[in-house]
């Protein structure tokens, strides 16, 4: 089954704006996605039939939105191949990965029940070269509140990790290693299992980073067998302000909460507090309803689009990027190695001219894309640059943006005066 | 003449391709390096005081055309003009480039530097006309 890009714009009215003179060519969905009217009316439709709080109160508005709430994190569950009270609400991939984090460093000072994964001096954290800032900071700030050494995986010249180094780098002293499902740079998919395999051996646990991966790939948790997971709405057709983090039952139940308050508690006096079993323990104060609902919306769009179908255009699209873009003279994509599999997503360096100045000469004619290091300077500094453009898809783009795209960015070195 | 011949001004491209004062201070009085988070570009810049009076400037850095030329305009300017002068310059061009295309740049006090005018109208490149400018007001003091 597949479906046409084209027939799905007109549920995103954003698409059809001009911009400096020019239909919009939106090209930065990997930053955050456009929404469709089915997600932004499930948003609004809350608000006017059943808003209420939830998991409070028996009032009949109140109960019906606790459903909605409960449905919505079985939809997102099944999404990804989770059990329901595996999957914990958070603002952002961000968030999620800063909540395992914090709760792995509060093992460290909670109450016996919740030791069991606190990491010590001596402890191994692993990362890579090419995470985004957001699966890299919050573990240098573990390790540095717990004395843990922080390793990482480099990466090759050509951009793809250094797999042939996984056995020295994560060794029986790894407690955690993250990674990232897809490169929101490269856009290439990582060998998530090379990763399970290593960590199995040791005893680490793996945290997945799949911002890049939920909106345009199939991903079942389970069956890649990653302690935690995170993703991030705003980047797959639903509303910003909403995340999940996927941690398996027994690794949720294992964790102390990080943040407290209402709505997380069995018994609390004045002396201290019992904490609900996961997700709850990990969800104090009043939730992010409508957004959970509208996420849910979102997700109910790509599975009417079905999975396997949104990656086959994801592929397409890349393929088609990378090819147009190696044609160009004077054009360089980043991790271009040819052989992994990549999602519509791409990063280049135009030969003397800079990201801004590139982004700026497509923006004129009303193509968005990225520039800058995309929140991952570690990575544009090992190779070689400081900043790179990136062009990005969702399952609205169209092959032809995509030439439009190519065709504009041919154009770019003869402005600037650079080449030939 | 387009929107992006607006912004990117045949001075532009040239500064940016051969800039002016882009050599740092052996011994400078002071200096400042200032760092455009969003996209990474750097520039440092070195003055020599003499006095109250900036008797030399240089700088060095990397980034887009419009930062770039907006330091070696700005290297253009300084040397030899008492340090009140120069901080009164920046604080009248950080008006001008911030004012969303109302205001523009005055050709006999900016000289070259007129060709930034366009930026005022790209929110988004304030920042890296500003960089060096800043750069010199924290050097400053």
């Amino acid at each position: 089954m597949s479906f046409s890009a084209h027939d799905l714009r007109l549920d995103f009215p954003l698409l059809g704006t001009e911009v400096n003179g020019h239909p919009l060519v939106y090209l930065d969905s990997a930053a955050t996605s456009q929404k469709p009217l089915a997600v932004l009316d499930a948003e609004r439709d809350y608000y006017l039939r059943s808003n209420a709080a939830v998991n409070r109160g028996a009032h009949t508005l109140a109960a019906s939105a606790t459903d909605a709430f409960e449905d919505a994190r079985a939809t997102v569950a099944r999404f990804v191949g989770a059990h329901d009270d595996e999957i914990v609400w958070t603002s952002n991939a961000t968030e999620g990965i800063n909540l395992v984090s914090y709760a792995l460093s509060n093992a460290s000072t909670a109450p016996e029940q919740f030791r069991s994964l606190a990491l010590s001096p001596g402890d191994e954290i692993v990362v890579t070269e090419l995470e985004h800032h957001a699966n890299l900071i919050p573990w240098q700030q573990l390790a540095e509140r717990t004395g843990a050494l922080l390793r990482y995986i480099p990466v090759a010249d050509g951009g793809s990790l250094r797999l042939d180094l996984l056995e020295t780098t994560i060794t029986d002293r790894a407690r955690v290693v993250a990674v990232s499902h897809v490169s929101n740079v490269l856009g290439t998919v990582n060998p998530v299992e090379a990763f399970v395999a290593r960590a199995r051996e040791v005893g680490a646990l793996v945290v997945l980073d799949a911002c890049q991966s939920v909106p345009h790939l199939p991903v079942d948790v389970h069956a890649l067998d990653v302690d935690f997971a995170v993703f991030s709405g705003h980047k797959m057709l639903a509303p910003t302000g909403i995340g999940a983090l996927y941690g398996k039952r027994e690794l949720l139940a294992a964790l102390p909460p990080v943040v407290t308050g209402g709505s997380m508690i069995t018994t609390v006096t004045m002396e201290r507090a019992e904490f609900l079993p996961p997700p709850l323990r990990f969800e104090a104060g009043t939730q992010r309803v409508s957004q959970v609902i509208a996420l849910a919306e979102a997700v109910r769009y790509l599975e009417v689009l079905g999975m396997p179908a949104v990656a086959d255009h994801s592929h397409r699209l890349g393929a088609r990027l990378v090819e147009g873009l190696r044609s160009i003279e004077g054009v360089r994509v980043l991790g271009d190695q040819g052989s992994m599999p990549r999602i519509g997503l791409a990063s280049f360096e135009v030969e003397g001219i800079h990201a801004h100045d590139v982004g700026q000469f497509l923006d004129d004619r009303g193509i968005a894309v990225r520039v800058g290091h995309h929140c991952a300077q570690p990575l544009h500094r090992r190779l070689g640059l400081i900043a790179s453009t990136r062009a990005s898809s969702s399952v609205y783009t169209t092959e032809e943006e995509i030439d439009l795209f190519l065709e504009a960015l041919a154009e770019v070195r003869g402005f600037f005066g650079v080449g030939a | 003449m387009s929107d992006l011949g607006n912004l990117y001004q045949d001075l532009i491209l040239d500064h940016a391709k051969r800039p002016q004062g882009r050599v740092l201070l052996v011994e400078p009085t002071a200096s400042s390096h200032q760092i455009n988070p969003t996209c990474g570009d750097e520039v440092t810049v070195t003055v020599q005081l003499d006095g109250d009076t900036i008797t030399a400037f240089g700088w060095e850095g990397h980034g887009c055309a419009i930062s770039q030329s907006s330091a070696s305009f700005l290297s253009l300017l300084v040397t030899g003009r008492p340090v009140d002068e120069v901080r009164a310059l920046i604080a009248e061009f950080r008006e001008v480039i911030r004012s969303r295309g109302t205001l523009e740049l005055d050709e006999e006090r900016f000289g070259d530097a007129i060709a930034l005018n366009g930026v005022s109208r790209y929110s988004a490149r304030v920042k890296c006309a500003m960089l060096a400018w800043v750069a010199l007001e924290d050097a400053l003091g």
